[in-house]
């Protein structure tokens, strides 16, 4: 931000400095926006309009894209594919990021905030250098191409968030609140679930929801680590780079939608994460 | 049965040692009020008590068995937080039946133990509400009545009444201590407000730099402290120091003036309360400073030979900054302190 301190020059900086912000909003917004309008517009037109120029400023409510292609082959078992990898990872980075989220909050132990660090840090090293030992290594354990073996490659990727998550949301109920629960009669075990487990379900669900969402758009570990149990993503991949324009537009608007209205539901939570005020 | 012993208990924090071998005996069904500044360790005290914190060193007894190694659900201890702890995500009924569904008692049990101590605590017309329909006087009656809803041996309470206005905690004071002497529990309760402690109080712990310096009843703190501290913390405006040299036998030189006191050769602290001097022909000269008429009384702040002296006189007295006045010490309130140790000297 700009600090003036003339008075004469306020009024115009301030101007200045809000018309910076608005274009800025809106560059941001049409970034995001733009691309999902067209994939709209693509997804709902007859393949026709979709090679067409210029396009209609509203789409005209063809499925054909979509039916044809719910059709296609090996599409509604990848669809299965991808909901069962995001199932797990959902339940299994839950069940292993929220006790570490607990623990986080609520102990104090040596090297904790090295630890949250490396949990970040996993998020800096980069898939692709993974790629091969993992291959490697699950063709030899036995997990290359199985819906399972995919789902711990994703639920490692989205530890992080839900680990950051449910520690910003344990660490936002009070203490005293368990302690007043142990006092009248609740083992840390029981004051967990009858006092902080209610208060954090929400934030919970969010979290879990955001771990689906990481799992179903991904696509290089399902890509390199699945043949014929692909997920939705890898099939895509697999598949329309050979199929025709309409055809690519459907797809990516069936990845898209999900993920969107999910990440829309949880978007509150996605703040707390950063510490900032939820609510 | 539920006497409460502390014994030899300490705490170090890292390298910080925030209790230094605390000895307490608490009777049965005696309420008992740890008081002292802020930091000198009650909350402490009161979380090993209640086993939401272990001592470094120590053991604690509730009712003849040691308890210091048991979590709190099974020390007999019901506690209330300062800053309520009143569940969110339960209605009042539910905070005020928690204890005793964890006790799995049955429903019309339940029912009827709830009922009642929320018509203790004058809350029973809100038992419907969730804690953020409250009034922050109600969440604190919700938190009482679920410590006693309990019926615990021993209700350990941290400056419960510290969020609540001046009126609200006059009104919440005598309540409370109607309320925990029909209950026969033995109560400790922590809190930096002097007034409360002496009107609550069967007896008081006076707490300074984590250890106790006085543990009496609230006359008898007041009147004679045991230590130069517990003089200068309790009664406001507190006890008027001056320092006394010896001229022999008893005889002692305070202030320019002469006094008897106790038999002996060093140098002593002479103490006496603002409201023990009676204006007088002989006695202390005192320069008036500052006068502030509080109503009742006139507060006056003067000057004994160069040290801050403070008397309460009647309100119709007429004194202005810069008057002379002649103090008498009421002799059997005057109290003498060792510099040295800083204990009183009998
Ligand atoms: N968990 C802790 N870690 C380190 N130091 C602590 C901890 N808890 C308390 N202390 C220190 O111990 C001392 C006593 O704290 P305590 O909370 O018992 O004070 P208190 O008498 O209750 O004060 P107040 O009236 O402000 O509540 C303080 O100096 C505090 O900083
Ligand atoms: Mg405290």
């Amino acid at each position: 931000m700009t600090s003036v301190t003339t008075d004469v020059a306020a009024p115009d900086a301030r101007k200045a400095g809000k018309f910076v912000y608005v274009t800025a909003v809106v560059l941001l917004c049409a970034w995001v926006l733009v691309p999902i309008y067209f994939l709209l517009i693509n997804t709902l037109s007859s393949p026709d309009t979709v090679n067409s120029f210029p396009k209609p400023f509203w789409p005209e409510f063809d499925l054909g894209s979509l039916t044809f292609f719910a059709g296609f082959a090996g599409m509604l078992t990848a669809l299965k594919n991808s909901i069962l990898v995001a199932g797990m990872t959902m339940i299994m980075s839950i069940v292993i990021g929220a006790p570490a989220g607990y623990a986080l909050s609520r102990f104090d132990f040596r090297g904790k905030e090295l630890f949250r660090l490396l949990i970040l840090l996993t998020r800096a090293f980069p898939l692709p250098l993974l790629a091969l030992p993992l291959a490697v290594m699950f063709i030899q354990t036995g997990l290359d191409d199985t819906v399972f073996g995919l789902a711990l490659v994703h639920t490692t990727l989205a530890i992080p968030f839900a680990v950051l998550i449910t520690f910003s949301l344990f660490s936002g109920i009070p203490i005293e609140l368990e302690e007043a629960a142990w006092t009248l009669g609740c083992t840390r075990l029981t004051a967990f679930t009858k006092v902080v487990l209610p208060l954090i379900l929400p934030g919970i669900t969010a979290s879990a929801i955001f771990a689906f969402v990481i799992s179903w758009n991904e696509v290089f570990a399902a890509a390199v680590l699945t043949i014929e149990n692909r997920t939705l993503t890898a099939f895509l991949l697999q598949n329309l780079d050979t199929s025709p324009l309409h055809l690519k537009f459907a797809g990516g608007f069936i990845l898209v939608v999900p993920a969107l209205i999910f990440i829309f539901a949880v978007r509150k939570y996605l703040f707390a994460m950063w510490g900032i005020a939820n609510r | 049965m539920a006497e409460i012993q502390i014994k030899n208990v300490a705490k170090t924090f890292g390298a910080y040692q925030a209790l230094h071998d605390i000895n307490l005996t608490i009777q049965d069904q005696e309420f008992m009020v740890l008081l002292g500044a802020s930091g000198c360790g009650k909350t402490t005290l009161l979380r090993i008590v209640a086993g939401l914190e272990t001592a470094t060193t120590g053991e604690v007894w509730i009712g003849g068995r040691r308890i210091d190694h048991l979590p709190p659900k099974d020390r007999g201890i019901a506690m209330v937080f300062q800053n309520y702890a009143v569940f969110p995500h339960l209605t009042v009924f539910e905070n005020i039946g928690f204890g005793l569904r964890m006790q799995k008692l049955p429903n019309d049990e339940v029912k009827r133990r709830v009922e009642r101590t929320a018509e203790l605590m004058h809350i029973e017309q809100l038992l419907k509400r969730y804690s953020g329909e409250l009034s922050g006087g109600q969440r604190q009656r919700v938190a009482v009545a679920r410590a006693l809803a309990m019926e615990p041996d021993v209700i350990l309470m941290d400056e419960p009444l510290s969020n609540l206005d001046a009126l609200l905690r006059m009104e919440m004071r005598a309540e409370l201590k109607g309320v925990l002497a029909e209950s026969n529990t033995t109560a400790i309760y922590v809190t930096h407000d002097q007034v409360e402690a002496m009107s609550m109080a069967d007896r008081i712990s006076v707490m300074h730099q984590g250890k106790i310096v006085q543990a009496a009843s609230p006359i008898e703190v007041y009147r004679n402290p045991a230590a130069e501290f517990v003089a200068g913390f309790i009664g406001n405006p507190p006890m008027n120091f001056l320092p006394a040299t010896p001229s022999g036998n008893g005889k002692w030189t305070v202030g320019g003036q002469d006094m008897n006191g106790p038999v002996s050769s060093e140098t002593l602290k002479f103490a006496i309360r603002p409201e023990d001097l009676r204006p007088s022909e002989t006695g202390l000269k005192a320069t008036a400073k500052v006068v502030e008429p509080l109503g009742a009384h006139l507060l006056v702040t003067c000057d004994v030979e160069g040290a801050l002296f403070r008397a309460v006189l009647d309100s119709d007295m007429t004194v202005k900054p810069g008057d002379v006045l002649t103090l008498a010490p009421q002799t059997d309130r005057v109290r003498w302190f060792n510099p040295e140790t800083t204990l009183a000297v009998a």
